[in-house]
């Protein structure tokens, strides 16, 4: 089983996983993720693999805590073995020199938006990379991002770090300003996407966003990751996970995300109220 | 085997006088709330009656009604006789997994719709024998691990671990050769997991088959999704495999293309019994994969899977399960059990129901009603199948909360996708040659579901062993 070799806490609720995952480390490219099962009873979610190393036999994956697998991930310690690592899926992202390229990423979405920066800066591109948060304790991969050598504007809701603002409005100012943009990538809350393509889309840029419905099998067999793009409805473990943000139905997506919050909520208060009661045991 | 009591052998008037044993059940309203297998399978007793109304045709029909021929008269003396364990070796000798084709089989329409005795009476509960032999072999702790050849140092991987990877799998290990299975999700036995329940297979009988595999020295490696982690021809360059059997079945779940097919609460019938099945939701919180709550939940389509979903969606607590069919009930596609079954459970059928839109809240996204149309048979069509047309006029709602598309499965497009000379036809069937099992890549071979399209358990199996004898010969000669 793979073994979690390092953990790492990046923000408050969010960590740093590196596992032992000698195959997948060597084959991913930017944009695919894994299927996690952390525990035997437990659910297999997605997780993008935000770095790896082939050498080591390693890959990087960075969790945020929003629920009962995730909280239950965090109590992992070194050492501890995940129930199963399946992966690498998806479509990498089409790496191409395009000339200007402006990553967008929010929240957690840097995780997933990192490896694309390292990857369309390798390829050449003009890269600027705008990252967002709602305040500085919660952004992370700021000096990795920094480290990769390209301009970083980076913006906290509450303006406790950078701007104060939202990405998009940082987007909008380049945009004005100019140099032309070739292409935008965007990462994050389904919401922050929706408006980052509102935004470039009177400008006709190509923005490409990763979407992140919830999957069961990462295969193609159940259909349940279905999005809306266009006239199409795509499977997003094996179509995607990423798609022209323009055609992306948004709304449909955020309303889909929300299908399991009863039985989410359900599943948490259990967890927390089984940890309270070995706790007070103690 | 002596200590059986067995009954004075029969004339064959007798024969036919003596009714096909009945087999006992679960009560359906019952059995419609939990998960348990629904028969009960025959006894000792009542299966040596059964086995003693064949009369050992000289040319047994039957036989020719078994797409993998097992030697059924043969199988059903030794039944008859109390000699349950050659029975068993009988049977083995074509179908490694009668405790698991014995439930599923469509044998209504394939054995025991060619048995002699069933053009004037009932004809041998073939299927329900075959059950009993598989899961006496099991539970009485007979079942021997058959027999494998020295290694010979080849070595095959094989692409999915449903029916037709397990039976390719055997056979090979049978030869000697290494064998390496790849399974794409966290369990083998593709369908059979997935898929088909627990209380039409339950899934020890799976685990104990697979066990079995393994003890041969099959390796099986879940998690594994070739294409992904590795490539057909990594197999073959790399890793040192010198054939592949290609069993990944057919996988991609197709939907009706109506409005509203997105809205929250529509499932496709993989996802909604793969959640269930595999993921264990029906024991959410205790496993962690939710479903949703159901209330009144609608099957869309007629075949097994249809019967699948709208009977687990009892089980998983919904008040009321409807199906909805284009066509009448003579054109179900499904077997007669699982119709009937289904019936009696409480399952409601709306036949001639043609489905236009699935409705949803605009406030929530929630699905809140199918919109139907009502449909009148019309002139034969191609497959002489009187032609369901819509009734002017005729559109309703039915109100619902949850629906299950189960109108079929297309071949799963990984593999093909990720090996450019592999051969496909249009409908994205691994193309092979019916003679060899040969696909158009050099050591590559395919059967089961991935070749044929949505078929069946014992067709897949018959593949598997198709395809190892041929890969065998491949093996022997280098010739391709
Ligand atoms: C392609 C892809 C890549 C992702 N990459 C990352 C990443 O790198 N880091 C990270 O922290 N998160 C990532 N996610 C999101 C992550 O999968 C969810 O946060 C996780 O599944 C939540 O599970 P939970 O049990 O902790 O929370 P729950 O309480 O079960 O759910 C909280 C929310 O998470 C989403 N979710 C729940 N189950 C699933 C599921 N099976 N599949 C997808 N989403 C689900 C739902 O929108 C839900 O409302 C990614 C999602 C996708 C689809
Ligand atoms: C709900 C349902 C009910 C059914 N009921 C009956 C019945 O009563 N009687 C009957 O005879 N038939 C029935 N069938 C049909 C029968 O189950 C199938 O015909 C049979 O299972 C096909 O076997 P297979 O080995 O070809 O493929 P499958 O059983 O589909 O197995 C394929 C396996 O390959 C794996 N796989 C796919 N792609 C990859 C990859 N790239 N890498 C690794 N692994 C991969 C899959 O995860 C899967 O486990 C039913 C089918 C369904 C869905
Ligand atoms: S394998 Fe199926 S068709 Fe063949 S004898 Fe058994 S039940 Fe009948
Ligand atoms: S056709 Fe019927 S009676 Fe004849 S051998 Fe087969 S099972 Fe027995
Ligand atoms: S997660 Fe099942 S099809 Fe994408």
């Amino acid at each position: 089983m793979p073994r979690i070799l390092k953990i790492e806490v990046l923000a408050p609720k969010v960590r740093r996983y590196v596992v032992e995952a000698p195959k997948i480390a060597r084959k991913r490219k930017a944009g695919q993720f894994v299927l996690v099962c952390a525990t035997p009873t437990g659910e297999r979610i997605p997780l993008t693999i935000s770095n790896a190393d082939p050498e080591a036999g390693t890959i990087n994956l960075i969790v945020q805590e929003v629920g009962k697998t995730t909280i239950e991930m965090a109590a992992l310690k070194e050492g501890d073995e995940l129930t199963d690592v399946v992966g690498p899926l998806g479509q990498p992202t089409h790496i191409a020199k395009v000339g200007r390229v402006v990553c967008v990423g929010g929240g957690i979405g840097i995780a997933p938006l990192f490896p694309i920066i390292d990857a369309m800066k390798q390829a050449g591109n003009d890269v600027t990379v705008v990252l967002g948060a709602r305040n500085e304790e919660l952004l992370i991969l700021e000096d990795e991002v920094r480290a990769l050598g390209v301009e970083l504007v980076i913006c906290t809701d509450d303006g406790s770090k950078g701007r104060k603002g939202f990405v998009t409005d940082v987007l909008k100012e380049m945009i004005a300003q100019g140099p032309p943009i070739n292409e935008v990538v965007t990462i994050g809350p389904a919401i922050m996407m929706k408006f980052v393509c509102e935004v470039t889309r009177p400008h006709a840029i190509s923005t490409l966003v990763s979407l992140n419905p919830i999957m069961v099998d990462g295969t193609g067999m159940c259909g349940g990751c279905r999005v809306q793009v266009g006239n199409e409805a795509k499977f997003a473990c094996v179509d995607g996970p990423e798609f022209d943000g323009h055609l992306v139905d948004f709304d449909l997506l955020m309303r889909r995300q929300q299908m399991y919050k009863q039985q989410e909520r359900e599943a948490l208060e259990r967890y927390e109220a089984d940890h309270t009661c070995h706790l007070e045991g103690v | 085997m002596s200590d059986k009591k067995l009954p004075p052998k029969m004339t064959p008037k007798e024969k036919m006088a003596t009714p096909r044993q009945p087999m006992r059940e679960q009560e359906p309203l019952v059995r419609a709330r939990n998960f348990q297998e629904v028969p009960f399978g025959y006894d000792e007793e009542q299966a040596i009656v059964e086995a003693s109304r064949c009369l050992a045709c000289g040319k047994p029909k039957c036989m020719e009604g078994c797409p993998v021929g097992n030697d059924i008269p043969r199988f059903l003396s030794h039944i008859a006789e109390g000699d349950f364990a050659a029975a068993a070796r009988t049977m083995k000798e074509t179908n490694l997994l009668p405790a698991i084709c014995g439930r599923v089989c469509p044998q209504e329409s394939q054995c025991e719709n060619m048995c002699i005795i069933g053009k004037k009476g009932e004809p041998i509960a073939i299927g329900r024998l075959e059950r009993f032999i598989g899961d006496w072999e099991r539970e009485s702790g007979a079942t021997e691990v058959p027999e494998c050849a020295a290694p010979t140092g080849r070595a095959v991987a094989i692409i999915g671990s449903g029916p037709a990877g397990l039976a390719c799998a055997a056979e090979l290990a049978r030869a000697g050769h290494r064998v390496v299975v790849y399974e794409a999700l966290q369990k083998p036995g593709g369908v059979l997991r997935y898929g088909i329940p627990e209380f039409r297979l339950p899934k020890a009988i799976v685990d104990a088959e697979i066990e079995l595999v393994e003890k041969m020295g099959v390796e099986i490696r879940c998690n594994e999704i070739i294409g992904m982690t590795d490539t057909i021809d990594e197999l073959l360059d790399e890793e040192g495999f010198d054939a592949v059997f290609v069993a990944t079945g057919a996988g991609l779940p197709w939907f009706l293309g109506i409005p509203g097919e997105n809205a929250l609460g529509v499932y496709s019938a993989n996802e909604f019994l793969t959640r269930i099945n595999l993921m264990g939701a029906y024991r959410f919180p205790e496993y962690d994969t939710p479903i949703q709550k159901l209330k009144v939940a609608a099957t869309i389509g007629g075949g097994n899977v249809a019967m699948d979903a709208a009977r687990t969606a009892l089980r998983v607590g919904a008040e009321r399960s409807l199906i909805i069919y284009r066509r009448s009930r003579e054109e179900l596609p499904a077997r007669e059990e699982e119709i009937h079954h289904a019936e009696q459970e409480g399952v409601e059928f709306h036949f001639l129901t043609n489905p236009l839109e699935l409705l949803a809240d605009e406030k929530t996204g929630w699905l809140r009603a199918l919109k139907c149309q009502r449909m009148e048979l019309g002139e034969p069509d191609a497959s002489g199948r009187r032609r369901p047309i819509p009734v002017e006029g005729s559109e309703y709602e039915i109100p619902l909360n949850t629906a299950i598309i189960a109108i079929g499965n297309a071949p799963n497009p990984l593999i093909p996708r990720t090996t450019p000379d592999l051969e496909v036809t249009k409908r994205g069937q691994v193309t092979i040659d019916q003679e060899t099992m040969r696909t158009s890549k050099r050591g590559v071979f395919a059967g089961g579901d991935i070749v044929r399209g949505a078929a069946t358990v014992i067709l897949a199996m018959g593949d598997g062993r198709r395809a190892a004898a041929h890969i065998n010969e491949f093996l022997a000669n280098g010739e391709w």
